[in-house]
């Protein structure tokens, strides 16, 4: 095993658009910038695949501005552990990366969340950004029935990037409620930019019914999904289909900040002007801090980059445009608020917890995710929670506790290295 | 014409463009699902980008590999449903 040791002035974990902002800023202050990502290209989510041929102007433009930076991209390793102050640890394939620095930046992203219902552990049925994420990755989609469900603007775009690359969408399946997409409608004319992309959107997407007050309420098939089973009010019907493509919105992945220390609010990380966290030298950008989309990643990162690179004056014109953006996150928010009537989805066999194959039924005999954990072992498989501890927390009220140390699968070398005491503190041999 | 990368996939020889993933790899070939579940269910792919876990593989003897966050490469030995 090669073990490696880096020191930057910042290092940021994270390598989406709101880190490629912050590598970007940081840099052309003329600080050395390390960048981590378990991906082997940067991109993160909305710009995968992306790093050999921009698909926008402005990724384009983003990708430009990072090669022009000398920043040092540590590929396809996980953060999984603190070594020390200041030190971070991450895995690759073949190595252990002891990860060393004076400022660090979050820019962990955001994950889909996932709701149970009969059926949704298949083969074929996945997130609505997981099947982007594989069409994005090689998997043909050309000719295949898909339906979109769940809730959020991703579905709409996600639908949008599936059409053009040959899937027949057979319709969008939105939970929220009609007034509320109208209201959301209307509040969309006080940000043109967003009103444009979703006029754009509307028009790549004709012909596909947007159905709002619409959900799955199962997935059926023998050894992947064949078909899946709707609801619209009091309208039930079932479509064959290759492909269901479910999320209910995003949760910010804030696993490491909260390893490090770093105060939550409401699920979000607390930052402060700066969008430093309550851990002094410790910023937080995008998704995590709440989530808010790519103008408010790619704003937030730049702001970290220059506050970190102890240029705080340079990031001081962004903040209008964050202070715009955040209205627009918490307008989403309200829009695509979960209704209560998806807690009635599961049926007793569901499965909740993925990894560990525990069901409904098991669950909602406890009444707090510690008591669940310790008698069912759910959120104690490789995922750590991070599917079953967001559905948890809507079906049943639980607050799922932070995650422990190491933040993920970690090899046993790997979690020798991490151990408090015995092998020390250098992973030199 | 993109290039091609020819790995085995169970055994089998795949090709697949350059810069497909493990997990897409798998599911072009018609293998159809990644693992077994603790009570034997066939599952596959749900979250894309290495959060679910559900994807995991073995690859080159290394097991419990997150399949979608791998790039496929020349001489690649993947196996499913380990």
């Amino acid at each position: 095993m090669t073990d490696a040791v880096r020191s930057f002035d910042v290092l940021i974990v994270g390598a989406g658009p709101a880190g490629i902002a912050a590598a970007c800023a940081a840099s052309e202050c003329g600080r050395t910038v390390g960048m981590v990502d378990d991906n082997p290209t940067p991109g993160g989510q909305n710009w995968r695949g992306e790093a050999p041929t921009p698909n926008t102007a402005e990724s384009a433009a983003w990708y430009r501005r990072l090669l022009a930076a000398e920043i040092d991209f540590v590929r396809g390793a996980s953060v999984f552990a603190q070594l020390g102050s200041g030190v971070l640890l991450a895995e690759s394939a073949d190595a252990i990366h002891e990860l060393r620095y004076a400022k660090l930046i979050l820019a962990t992203g955001a994950r889909e969340r996932f709701l149970p219902f009969p059926g949704w552990t298949l083969p074929n049925v996945m997130g609505a950004g997981g099947l982007q994420a594989l069409v994005k990755s090689g998997l043909p989609i050309s000719g295949m029935r898909v339906i979109v469900a769940g809730s959020g603007p991703l579905l709409l775009a996600v639908a949008a990037y599936l059409k053009k690359h040959g899937a027949r969408v057979l319709l969008i399946a939105e939970q929220a409620t009609r007034a509320r997409l109208v209201r959301f409608a209307a509040g969309l004319l006080r940000y043109p930019g967003k009103l444009f992309q979703g006029m754009e959107m509307r028009r790549s997407l004709s012909g596909i019914p947007y159905l709002s007050d619409c959900w799955t309420v199962s997935a059926e098939g023998k050894d992947k999904l064949e078909r899946a089973t709707l609801r619209q009010r009091q309208k039930i019907w079932t479509l064959e289909c290759d492909y269901l493509a479910c999320g209910f919105h995003l949760v910010p992945n804030t696993e490491l900040a909260e390893l490090l220390g770093c105060e939550l609010r409401e699920g979000s990380v607390r930052v402060d002007e700066w969008q430093e966290t309550s851990v002094a030298g410790v910023f937080c950008a995008g998704e995590p801090t709440g989530i808010g989309g790519l103008e408010l990643a790619l704003a937030e990162g730049q702001i970290t980059g220059y506050a970190a690179a102890g240029q705080p004056d340079t990031a001081r014109p962004i903040f209008s445009e964050r202070r715009k953006l955040r209205r627009f996150a918490l307008l989403l928010e309200e829009t695509f608020r979960l209704r209560k009537e998806l807690k009635s989805l599961p049926g007793a066999e569901t499965i909740v917890c993925r990894c560990e194959d525990v069901t409904f039924e098991r669950l909602r005999r406890h009444n707090s995710w510690r008591a669940a954990k310790l008698e069912t072992r759910c959120g104690m498989g490789p995922c750590q929670g991070r599917v079953c501890g967001a559905a948890a927390e809507f079906l049943f009220g639980w607050q799922a506790e932070p995650v422990r140390p190491p933040v993920f699968p970690a090899s046993v070398e790997a979690l020798a290295v991490s151990a408090p005491s015995g092998s020390g503190s250098s992973i030199r041999d | 014409m993109p290039e091609t990368c020819t790995l085995s996939i169970d055994g089998a020889r795949v090709s697949v463009p350059q810069g497909t993933t493990v997990a897409a790899a798998v599911l072009l070939s018609g293998v159809p699902g990644l693992r077994r579940s603790v009570r034997g269910e066939q599952r596959g792919p749900l979250c894309g980008m290495g959060i679910c876990f559900e994807c995991r593989v073995t690859i080159n003897g290394r097991p419990h590999a997150r399949s979608c966050q791998v790039v496929c490469e020349h001489g690649m030995e993947v196996r499913t449903n380990d």
